[in-house]
C-alpha cells in the first residue's frame, strides 16, 4: 500500500515540478523546480528497485544542475546586493522545496523497505539476478552482453569532444609560446650581446 | 557467443574507428593543406578497404543466425552490407570533393575526413542494428559528427546557423526517438528487434502503439520526411556544399535502411499498426517536396526539397511492406545516391571568375552557351530526378510503384505518379533556365579534375547505360531484401 501511495506521490510531483520548470519566469526558480523533478524521478527509480540509477540521477543531475546554476551565477554580470535580495525572496520557496524533498526521503525509504514494485518485467528478462546488487548486475551486463555498445558509446563521446574542439579551437598568431628545447640549448654567448651605444643614439635591440 | 566471430562481423566498423583514431592522431601534426589532402586520401582508401570487406557479404546474400554478433545486438547480413556499400561510396565521394572547396576559403582542416570516418562507422552501426540500443548509439555517433560537419566553416554565419539548427532539431528528434524506445521497451519487455516482433505477435496495446509511432516519428526526422522536414532546406543551404552532398546521400541511406529494418523486422508482425503512418508520410513528402521547390531561388534549397520529394517515393516502397517493395527501395536508393552526388557536384562546379560559388538559379541562366558539358550533366541529373524514361531515375520510381501496385496500394501509386508530374515542373524549369534564358555569364570558371571525374561517373550511372546494371542491382537488392525478411 505504501508503495502505491509513494508511487503516485512521486509521479504527481515529478509532473508538477516539470510543469513549473517551464512555467516559471525566473530562471532561478526554474532550476529549483528542475531539482525537485529530478529528485522525484530518482524516487520512482528507488520504487522500481533500481537504487543505483536513483543514486546516479541524484549525483549526476542534481549535482550537475547545481554546478550549472553556479556557472550561470558566476558568468552573468550579477550585482551581489540584488543577488542577496533575490536570495531572501527565493528563500521561502527553497525552504519549502527542501522540506518536500525531506518528507519524500522518509516516505521513499519506508516504501523501499517493503520491497520493489514489479515494473517492466513482463517476461522476466529484465528481472535482476537474485542476490546481486544493482551495481553488480549492471556491471555484469555492461561488460559482457552489452560490451559492444559500451565501446561504441566511448567513440560517441570521443566524437563529441573532437567536435567541440574543432568548433572552438582557433590558431592565433602572435602568441609567445615556450620552446623548452631552445631554452635549454641556448648558450651564454648567443644569449648576451655587448654593445657600445653612441651617446644620445639609443640601442637597437 | 563466439567473440572472434563477432569481431570478424564488425570488422568494417572496427577498421573505420581505428583508422579514424590513427588519422586523428596524425592530424595533430598536419600543418599544411597538403597534409590535410593526404589524410583525406588515406580516409578514402580506408573506405575502399571497408567496402571490400562488406562486398562479399552483399554479393553472397548472407543471412540468418551466423550474421549475428555480440549476443544479437548487431547483424552483418546482406541487407546491412548492401546499405554499407552505398554509404561508403557516398562518403568517399563527399571526401573527394571536399579539399578543393574548403581550400579556396582556407577552411580545410584534417578533422573533416576524421569526422566523416566516424560518422560512417556510426552509419554502419545504424544499418546493422538489431536492437533499439544499437540503433540509438549508431544514430548518435552519426548525428554528432554531422552537427559538427554542418558548422565546419565556423567563420561563415550560414554554416554556423545550419549547424545550430541541425543540432537543436536533431536533439529534439533524438528525444522523441528515445521516448518511443522507452515506451516500446516498457510494453514489450525487450529491446531486441526479434523479441519485439515476437511480443507484438498477439496484438498491439495502446502503449506499444504510442511507442511505434514515436519511434517512427523520430526516424522520420532523420530521413526528413514530411511533417518533420522543416530543417532540411535551411541546413542543406547553409552547410558547406561538400557537407550537403554528404548529408543528402550517406546519412539518408543509413536512416532509410534503419527505418526499413525497424518497420519490417521489429514491427513487422504488425504491419497495419504503422502502414498508415508511412503512407501519410510518403504522400505528404511527395506533395510538399514538389510544391515547396517551386518558389526556390537557391539551387541547394531546390535540391533539398527534391530530396524530401525522393524520400516520399522511397517510403511508397516501405508502405507496400513486401520483399518486392524493400528490394525496390534498395534499387531506388542506389540510383538516388548517384543522382544526388551528381547534382551536388555539378552545383559545386558552378563558380564565378573569382572562384566563388554560384548558388542562385538565376545566375546559371544560359549556362549551356559557355559550359556545354556541365549544363548537359546538370540537365541529365534534373531529368533523372524527375523520372523521365530514358534515364535511370525512371527505373527506381518504376520498381517502387510496381511493388506498391502488386501490394494492392493502387491509389497510393496513382497519387504518387500524379504528384511526380508536379515535381517535374521545377526540375524542367532549371533545364529551361540553363538552355533557353539569356546567358548571365556568371558561372564561368572550370573545376578540379576530381569534380569532373565524379560528375562524369554519376552521369554515366544515371544515363540510359545504367540499365545494363538493372540485373546486377536488382539481384543484389532482392538478396538484401530476402535477408531482411528472413530475420523478420
Amino acid at each position: 500500500m505504501i508503495q502505491v501511495i509513494a508511487f503516485y506521490l512521486f509521479a504527481a510531483l515529478t509532473i508538477a515540478a516539470g510543469a513549473f520548470t517551464i512555467l516559471s519566469r525566473n530562471p532561478v526558480n526554474s532550476v529549483l523546480w528542475l531539482i525537485v523533478a529530478f529528485f522525484n524521478a530518482a524516487g520512482l527509480m528507488v520504487l522500481c528497485g533500481a537504487e543505483f540509477i536513483a543514486m546516479l540521477l541524484v549525483i549526476v543531475y542534481v549535482g550537475a544542475v547545481a554546478v550549472l546554476f553556479l556557472f550561470v551565477v558566476m558568468m552573468l554580470d550579477i550585482d551581489f546586493a540584488t543577488l542577496r535580495a533575490g536570495f531572501i525572496r527565493n528563500f521561502p520557496l527553497g525552504m519549502l522545496l527542501a522540506l518536500v524533498i525531506l518528507g519524500e526521503l522518509v516516505i521513499g525509504v519506508g516504501a523501499y523497505r517493503t520491497g520493489a514494485l514489479e515494473l517492466g518485467t513482463a517476461d522476466g528478462t529484465a528481472a535482476p539476478a537474485p542476490g546481486a546488487s544493482n551495481i553488480e548486475a549492471i556491471g555484469a551486463l555492461l561488460y559482457s552482453k552489452y560490451l559492444f555498445l559500451f565501446e561504441a558509446a566511448g567513440i560517441v563521446l570521443l566524437v563529441a569532444m573532437v567536435g567541440a574542439i574543432v568548433l572552438t579551437h582557433r590558431q592565433r598568431g602572435g602568441v609567445r609560446g615556450q620552446d623548452v628545447a631552445r631554452q635549454i640549448a641556448r648558450r651564454p654567448d648567443e644569449a648576451t650581446v655587448n654593445v657600445k651605444p653612441e651617446v644620445g643614439k639609443g640601442v637597437q635591440l | 557467443m563466439d567473440w572472434s566471430q563477432s569481431l570478424r562481423l564488425v570488422a568494417p566498423e572496427e577498421l573505420l574507428s581505428v583508422a579514424g583514431l590513427v588519422l586523428l592522431l596524425g592530424s595533430a601534426w598536419a600543418k599544411t593543406a597538403r597534409d590535410a589532402r593526404a589524410i583525406t586520401w588515406l580516409a578514402v582508401a580506408t573506405l575502399a578497404v571497408a567496402a571490400a570487406i562488406v562486398a562479399p557479404w552483399a554479393f553472397g546474400g548472407v543471412r540468418g543466425a551466423e550474421t549475428l554478433a555480440f549476443y544479437g545486438l548487431f547483424t552483418a547480413d546482406a541487407f546491412a552490407s548492401y546499405a554499407k556499400l552505398l554509404i561508403y561510396a557516398a562518403a568517399g565521394a563527399s571526401l573527394l570533393i571536399a579539399p578543393a572547396f574548403f581550400e579556396r576559403v582556407r577552411g580545410y582542416r584534417p578533422e573533416y575526413p576524421v569526422l566523416v570516418l566516424f560518422a560512417t562507422a556510426g552509419m554502419g552501426i545504424m544499418v546493422s542494428a538489431t536492437n533499439l540500443l544499437t540503433l540509438y548509439i549508431g544514430l548518435e555517433l552519426n548525428s554528432l559528427a554531422a552537427y559538427v560537419l554542418a558548422a565546419f566553416l565556423k567563420d561563415d554565419d550560414r554554416s554556423a546557423e545550419a549547424g545550430l539548427k541541425y543540432f537543436v532539431l536533431g536533439a529534439l528528434a533524438s528525444g522523441i526517438l528515445l521516448f518511443g524506445i522507452s515506451l516500446t521497451y516498457g510494453f514489450t519487455g525487450t529491446t531486441s528487434f526479434a523479441g519485439i516482433s515476437a511480443a507484438l505477435q498477439s496484438g498491439v496495446s495502446t502503449g506499444a502503439l504510442f511507442g511505434v509511432t514515436f519511434v517512427l516519428a523520430g526516424l522520420a526526422f532523420k530521413i526528413s520526411a514530411v511533417p518533420f522536414h522543416m530543417w532540411t532546406p535551411d541546413v542543406y543551404e547553409g552547410a558547406p556544399t561538400p557537407v550537403t552532398t554528404f548529408f543528402a546521400s550517406a546519412p539518408k541511406v543509413a536512416a532509410l535502411a534503419l527505418t526499413m529494418r525497424v518497420a519490417l523486422e521489429a514491427f513487422g508482425s504488425q504491419v497495419s499498426a504503422w502502414q498508415q503512418i508511412v503512407i501519410f508520410a510518403a504522400l505528404a513528402s511527395i506533395v510538399v517536396g514538389a510544391l515547396g521547390a517551386i518558389g526556390q531561388q537557391n539551387i541547394k534549397r531546390l535540391l533539398a526539397y527534391s530530396s524530401i520529394n525522393n524520400v516520399g517515393f522511397l517510403l511508397i516502397g516501405l508502405a507496400a511492406a513486401t520483399p518486392a517493395g524493400a528490394a525496390g527501395m534498395l534499387v531506388y536508393l542506389a540510383i538516388y545516391v548517384a543522382m544526388t552526388i551528381g547534382g551536388f557536384v555539378a552545383v559545386l562546379m558552378l563558380k564565378d571568375e573569382n572562384g566563388n560559388q554560384v548558388e542562385q538559379i538565376a545566375d546559371i541562366a544560359g549556362l549551356s552557351s559557355h559550359r556545354k558539358v556541365l549544363a548537359a550533366c546538370l540537365a541529365m541529373v534534373m531529368f533523372s530526378l524527375a523520372g523521365i524514361p530514358p534515364l535511370f531515375g525512371f527505373w527506381g520510381k518504376f520498381v517502387v510503384f510496381q511493388a506498391a501496385v502488386e501490394a494492392g496500394l493502387l491509389p497510393l501509386a496513382v497519387i504518387g505518379i500524379a504528384a511526380s508530374v508536379i515535381g517535374a515542373f521545377y526540375y524542367l524549369k532549371v533545364v529551361k533556365v540553363m538552355y533557353f534564358d539569356e546567358p548571365a555569364m556568371k558561372a564561368v570558371r572550370h573545376s578540379d579534375w576530381i569534380h569532373q571525374a565524379l560528375l562524369a561517373a554519376s552521369a554515366l550511372f544515371i544515363s540510359p547505360a545504367g540499365y545494363l546494371l538493372t540485373k546486377c542491382l536488382g539481384g543484389l537488392a532482392a538478396a538484401a531484401a530476402a535477408a531482411l525478411f528472413h530475420a523478420a
